[in-house]
């Protein structure tokens, strides 16, 4: 770890008028701002909050080498040509070792560097679960505030238990490569009963049609209401560009069928809800979690209550968090498991 | 929330040869180092490479050069540094690069020099060296 960092401190500070103006070094910094945990940027987003809401957030998820950034790379070009302007957050792993890690999702997206209709932001997911930084959520608040059209999101490559992302996208798309997946991978629970969208993806590969299929099947078995979103399977070669187009109308037509049906503002209303409680958690969470190990260290200071952890670890951490969450007030509060 | 600062640094091969291993092998060093390193591949304009780095808010500019084209490719990207005020950025330059010519890049105003050969430590040290 570097003992100095950078100063994050932007001097002049960012202004609430030049995100709104779309102004790129601005919200670059702001979100700079943010992922370093910055106060002034959380009071920021505040009052940018008032402005979002208008752009048409797009996850894009899968497997690692699925295709899923060269596909956005396409992707962005197609809105491009529809007169969208288009944002970006690609989150990678962090390292757990070293905390470093190397982004390199843009490697794919280079061609549209420079476009001023396009701004592409990296992100290292710096130990957050479900494969989404914390701060792509309130990056893509910026991008929204900021004006961009269309945002798409790219989690780190997982495929399952990504869920995290549908308290974020007004769509997901779910990126198989073929010969990957059978039957069972496609009935499990997760991320497929989640996607809007099933991409097939390097469908010039063999095995590409079965999978099509596999996916056509388990989307005929989904219990689906009558008037609700049917979700298509798309076939894609990113690489050549092949079905792409028809890709990005389908995510037009999502979005249409859910401005037609009112289900975009309930999505909004419920995410809303959803990151309200995800802001309280986290904060929460912050203040107790060194509170837990200061508890902790304290309770293993003595050899009597180390040899009680070493006989009867379960028991004695049901003891510790028994007494623990008496201290905070709230009593019977706590799961409490096995008794 | 994890609200540690860490130093990020985009990796560009500007220009049209065609080696990246080096830049990667650095890229991962400097990983190793804690820092956040964003890869921009190989083939990259001045243009690309500095709204890469005004879109990510880097600290550090990398540039793997083995072209021979240093000089030129350096007087014109510290000058367009200043131009659109990335007052906060550092240009770092590795690869082959002559002797002679490192003090005119530091002249030039490029931060750090680090000519083939040069051992991981030292890179990692040159650059938190810029922020201390």
């Amino acid at each position: 770890m570097p003992e100095k960092v950078p100063d994050i401190q932007p001097d002049p500070p960012v202004q609430i008028q030049q995100i709104l103006d779309g102004d790129v070094m601005a919200g670059a910094r702001l979100i700079r701002c943010i992922e370093a945990g910055d106060p002034a940027a959380a009071k920021m987003l505040g009052q940018l909050y008032p402005h979002a809401g208008n752009a048409f957030v797009i996850g894009i998820t899968g497997p690692p080498g699925a295709g899923k950034s060269t596909l956005i790379s396409a992707l962005i070009t197609m809105f491009r040509k529809k007169n969208f302007t288009v944002g970006v957050v690609a989150v990678d792993p962090s390292s757990h070792k070293t905390g470093g890690a190397v982004l390199g999702d843009r490697v794919r997206m280079q061609a549209h560097a420079g476009d001023k209709g396009v701004f592409i932001r990296s992100m290292a997911a710096r130990g957050a679960a479900g494969g989404l930084a914390r701060a792509a959520q309130d990056t893509c608040l910026v991008l929204d505030a900021m004006g961009y059209d269309i945002i798409i999101v790219e989690p780190v490559g997982s495929g399952q238990a990504d869920l995290k992302i549908t308290t974020l996208v007004h769509s997901l798309g779910l990126v198989a490569i073929p010969g990957t997946g059978d039957g069972i991978q496609a009935v499990k629970a997760g991320l497929l009963e989640a996607a809007d969208i099933f991409i097939v993806n390097k469908d010039d590969l063999p095995g590409a049609g079965s999978e099509m299929m596999t996916l056509e099947h388990l989307v005929q078995q989904r219990t689906l209401e009558p008037d609700t979103w049917h979700p298509p399977v798309a076939s894609t070669c990113a690489r050549t560009g092949e079905g792409v187009e028809q890709l990005a109308d389908l995510f037009l037509d999502h979005r249409q069928f859910m401005k037609d049906n009112q289900v975009l503002e309930k999505i909004q209303t419920a995410q809303a809800g959803d990151y309200f409680t995800i802001l309280v958690r986290q904060m929460v969470m912050d203040r107790i979690d060194p509170w837990i190990d200061r508890q902790v260290g304290a309770f293993l200071d003595t050899a009597a209550q180390q040899a009680e952890v070493a006989a009867d670890p379960y028991r004695a951490a049901r003891e510790l968090a028994d007494r623990l969450t008496r201290s905070l007030g709230e009593p019977g509060s706590v799961d409490r498991e096995g008794e | 929330m994890e609200t540690v600062n860490k130093i990020r640094v985009l990796v560009a091969k500007p220009g049209l040869d065609g080696h990246d291993k080096g830049a990667k092998i650095v890229a991962l060093a400097l990983r190793d180092a804690g820092m956040e390193v964003i890869y921009s591949g190989l083939h990259q304009t001045l243009d690309q490479i500095m709204s890469t780095a005004v879109q990510e808010s880097v600290d550090v500019i990398g540039l793997s050069i083995m072209s021979g084209a240093h000089l030129p490719i350096c007087e014109k990207l510290t000058a367009m540094i200043k131009e659109q005020g990335l007052d906060n950025v550092h240009l770092v330059v590795g690869g082959v690069i002559p002797n002679q010519d490192v003090q005119v890049l530091r002249k030039m105003g490029v931060a750090a020099v680090f000519p083939g050969g040069t051992s991981f430590d030292t890179i990692v040290s040159g650059i938190n060296g810029l922020f201390q």
